[in-house]
């Protein structure tokens, strides 16, 4: 096969690739910088994604990477299927500039709907060559050859392996997108609930987070953050530490400082004893002025992200009018694993070790923050505590390249608790305000909402470390792509939704699991179970009512989660008023981004009216992501999303004064524990022949409506300012009752 | 002043010599002996990730001075058990798929093994309760429930 050439270069960079698991486990470090560059990355070349050695082990390349989701698992799956090898002789590279192709961040739940498809369509194409040259060999027709366990095999018993046919070559193919995958009849792997590979060495506590990663001379740095964001340092008392045995160097550079030491315990003694003069600085709105504050922020951009009709009009007319204000607090991501990187200067290069969702990204911005050319940086993605989104990582990374430049050595940085809660970028502030007409009938005439946001995409958040230390660096905000979601998926007969896209935002923002496409569900589908209630009408009879007939699927997944739940059709609220305790059920529904993965939950709750405690007794869940690759794996990841949302819409909100954040631990940023934990009940729609869909965040998105409509049903309160807490409801139920 | 503190660890006598004995033992269990198990979540105890069992107690080594340690027995997860002999919540975590991104998995198999040692036999509530001081933020808390309920059954 002509396809397939000798190159000293892939085989290093591959070998690296292997090698540096290996290494990893060890706890030495990879090397071999020559091979940065060798080996391809471009997202168009089977080279770029996939590698079989002489002993016909498949090594995938993965620009998306697993950040505890068990997508490492899937991604391999999908490997082994469509090259028909064992799954334990597939391995995975993920998130190495100089080895992985640059398949974008890990947002999004997108990893396995397109990153997926992309090394799934490498394989293929990878097969196709492998048949072809098996053919070649063995003299006879590639239509009569079949594939066992990466061994080629011809109607007369003949075989050649692929160790024999590709071993040590490079496939030098573009991704052919005509290359046929399986017809699910055919698979074996794909579908099916494989062990995920990482769990054995997470259990054993024998598997390397970035957090265990060493290097030979390595320091330990902290950073020192101001006590207020916008403070800088005006001197800095080297004195006040050098009394610490261990301390190596303390690096000052206008609001950055940070420490460096011998020893980790030395380094957190030398940050919390640094004495610092700071200015002074108070530019945070009063929390308790929030919305105000917000409502008053300059807009930068309006933008519609659907209209039809005129539905100020038709409100305006209408015999009903029915408006809403919901509010979303600032959040921070929360980690368990405090962020977390090791740096690393060499011969002029610098080598970065990060559990980055976006290594490609995070190269380029230390590039720019450092000055260096890009090709000069390696970002090496090594797993991390569970992220959720852009969370500290990138920022922990900066600051250990710069503290690794200032001393010269290797420098791992970890953040300490109060860091992580006080200075990773937060889910910014959301408001929602929604308009509904209803006509005689019941039947909604009109529809119209305006969200407050901040402007930005999904593009980089900048590195803590160049904004404190003035270095360069992009000066854009961008919270995720949040205007999602709020169209509805629902097909009233005059809609007009606004984004007021805001100039600024108080804290550095950035995406935390299901961003905007949460917030905008929540807002639409706890309004919609008002205009329902106002209707007299059965929450899910009312959205059935408004989803297109030919959306069969959405319509699915809304009567299946009724049957699941064991559904009575009725309006809300339910009747039975006595007692301290009551209780109700609430759904949601929400197609994600009206394009894509649909769900439906039901949530169960109980109510005690005199406390205002809530209290989640069963959630209920029906999902349809197209083609399951794990079903398990979905399952979990449903799982969490349930669990990790609630914990969000019960709890979480962020607390600060005008100078920082205050909610520094978890005490004062109280989430969800194992007696808060409901019943899960979770029903996956496998749709073989379909495409594969994301799972990571779309049942985020119905889980805060589906618990206010709850609330709502089981005591007539309507709940439109998350967190739900005990306080927040006895207030609403104290303005109803006046 | 430096001081050299004597343990047994994972059934191995060790000793580890600090600037500080203030400083807590997780940092000597990660850094000096290399036992990567127990992670630093907090710092605070409210978490739950150092989790190491001192004389068969679950405790937070976050949050205990090295000093303390002296003399005392000390097993980690590494120690816990092995893929050849796994500690019965091990395998059960293993079983029910228990983990996603892991951080918090030391703790709650540490913490729960501890758990079951007094009470072989527990209830669902009483395995919730148990584990109430041990955050996980990735969600997994049906699945480590049905693992110590598993390995109670089992073990
Ligand atoms: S790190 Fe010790 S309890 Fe959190
Ligand atoms: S599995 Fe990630 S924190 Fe528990």
């Amino acid at each position: 096969m002509d396809g397939m050439i000798e190159r000293r270069g892939f085989l290093k960079a591959a070998a690296a690739g292997g090698g540096m698991l290996v290494a990893f486990a060890l706890g030495g470090a990879p090397r071999g910088a020559r091979a940065w560059a060798e080996k391809p990355v471009a997202t168009d070349e089977v080279d770029s994604f996939l590698a079989i050695d002489g002993e016909g082990r498949v090594t995938v390349y993965s620009g998306k990477v697993d950040l505890g989701t068990g997508v490492r698992t899937g991604l391999a799956q999908i490997a082994a299927e469509e090259l028909d090898v064992p799954l334990a002789r597939v391995a995975v590279v993920e998130g190495d500039t100089a080895l992985t192709p640059d398949q974008g961040p890990t947002y999004g739940s997108l990893s396995i709907q397109n990153g997926g498809v992309q090394l799934r369509q490498a394989a293929a194409t990878a097969r196709q060559a492998l048949l072809r040259e098996a053919a070649q060999r063995l003299g006879v027709p590639a239509e009569g050859l079949r594939i066992e366990e990466g061994v080629v095999i011809a109607p007369d018993g003949r075989r050649a392996s692929y160790g024999e046919l590709v071993g040590g070559k490079a496939f030098r193919l573009k991704l052919d997108a005509n290359a046929p995958i399986k017809p699910p009849e055919a698979r074996r792997i794909v579908g099916r609930a494989v062990p995920r590979l990482d769990i054995p060495d997470k259990v054993f506590g024998t598997f390397r987070y970035v957090h265990d990663f060493r290097l030979p001379g390595m320091l330990h740095g902290r950073p020192v953050r101001p006590p207020a964001l916008g403070a800088t340092a005006l001197a800095v008392d080297e004195a006040s530490v050098r009394g610490i045995p261990g301390v190596v160097r303390v690096v000052h550079q206008g609001a950055f400082v940070g420490v460096v030491a011998e020893t980790e315990w030395a380094a957190i003694r030398a940050a919390g004893e640094l004495r610092v003069r700071w200015s002074d600085w108070a530019g945070l709105p009063e929390q308790a002025r929030l919305w105000e504050h917000v409502r008053a922020t300059p807009v930068a951009q309006r933008q519609v992200t659907s209209e039809r009709g005129d539905p100020a009009a038709a409100i305006a007319a209408a015999p009903r009018k029915l408006s809403a204000t919901y509010d979303f607090p600032i959040h921070t991501h929360g980690s368990m694993g405090p962020s977390c990187a090791v740096a690393e200067f060499r011969d002029g290069r610098l080598t970065v070790w990060s559990a980055s969702q976006a290594t490609h990204n995070l190269r380029k911005q230390l590039a720019l923050m450092l000055g260096m050319p890009v090709e000069q940086v390696r970002c090496i993605y090594m797993e991390g505590s569970g992220c959720y989104g852009r969370n500290g990582h990138e920022d922990a990374a900066a600051d250990a390249a710069l503290l690794a430049r200032a001393v010269g050595r290797p420098v791992r940085v970890q953040w300490m608790r109060a860091d992580e809660h006080g200075w990773d970028p937060k889910g910014p502030p959301t408001l929602v305000d929604l308009r509904a007409g209803l006509d005689a009938e019941g039947r909604v005439v009109g529809w119209e909402s305006e969200a407050f946001i901040p402007k930005g995409a999904g593009g980089n958040v900048d590195l803590a470390a160049a904004e404190l230390a003035g270095l360069p660096r992009e000066s854009q905000i961008n919270p995720g792509n949040i205007i999602h979601n709020l169209a509805t998926p629902y097909a009233f007969p005059a809609v007009r939704t606004v984004c007021h896209r805001l100039e600024t935002t108080p804290f550095r923002p950035s995406w935390i699991r299901t961003p905007g496409r949460m917030q905008n569900t929540y807002a639409n589908e706890a309004f919609l179970d008002e205009l329902a209630a106002a209707a007299g009408a059965d929450p899910i009879e009312y959205r059935l009512r408004y989803l297109p007939a030919d959306d069969r699927r959405g319509r699915e997944v809304l009567e299946r989660v009724a049957r699941l739940a064991g559904w009575q059709t009725r309006p809300s609220p339910q009747r039975e008023r006595g007692g301290e305790v009551l209780r109700g059920r609430g759904v949601s529904y929400c197609k994600y981004e009206l394009t894509r993965t649909y769900v439906a939950a039901v949530a169960e709750v109980e109510v005690n009216r005199r406390t205002g405690e809530i209290r989640v007794t069963r959630f209920l869940c029906t999902h349809d992501c197209g083609q399951i690759i794990n079903p398990d794996g979905v399952k979990a990841q449903v799982e969490g999303n349930v669990i990790h949302t609630l914990s969000r819409t019960l709890k979480e909100e962020l607390t600060f004064d005008r100078r920082a954040v205050t909610s520094l631990d978890w005490a004062s940023y109280p989430v969800i524990g194992f007696p808060e934990v409901p019943e899960i009940v979770v029903e996956l729609i496998d749709r073989p022949n379909e495409r594969p869909w994301g799972a990571g965040e779309p049942t985020a998105a119905v889980v805060p409506s589906a618990v206010s409509n709850a609330v709502f049903d089981a005591t007539g309160v309507r709940l439109r300012s998350v967190p739900f807490t005990p306080a927040k409801f006895r207030a609403a139920a104290a303005e109803r009752g006046a | 002043m430096s001081q050299t503190v004597a343990m047994i660890v994972n059934g191995r006598p060790v000793s580890v010599t600090a600037d500080d004995p203030q400083m807590p033992l997780l940092y000597a269990l990660r850094n000096d002996l290399g036992l990567t198990g127990p992670h630093y979540g907090c710092g605070l105890a409210q978490c739950g990730a150092c989790t190491v069992h001192v004389e068969g107690e679950a405790v937070r080594s976050c949050s205990l001075p090295l000093a303390a340690a002296a003399g005392k027995r000390i097993t980690t997860l590494e120690g816990l058990g092995t893929p050849e002999r796994p500690h019965p919540v091990q395998a059960a975590f293993i079983a029910e798929q228990a983990v996603q991104c892991g951080y918090c998995t030391n703790g709650m198999i540490m913490e729960a093994a501890a758990f079951l040692a007094k009470n072989p036999r527990p209830t669902e509530a009483q395995v919730r309760q148990a584990l109430a001081g041990n955050i996980c933020r990735c969600g997994t808390h049906p699945r480590v429930v049905a693992a110590v309920l598993r390995a109670a059954t089992r073990g």
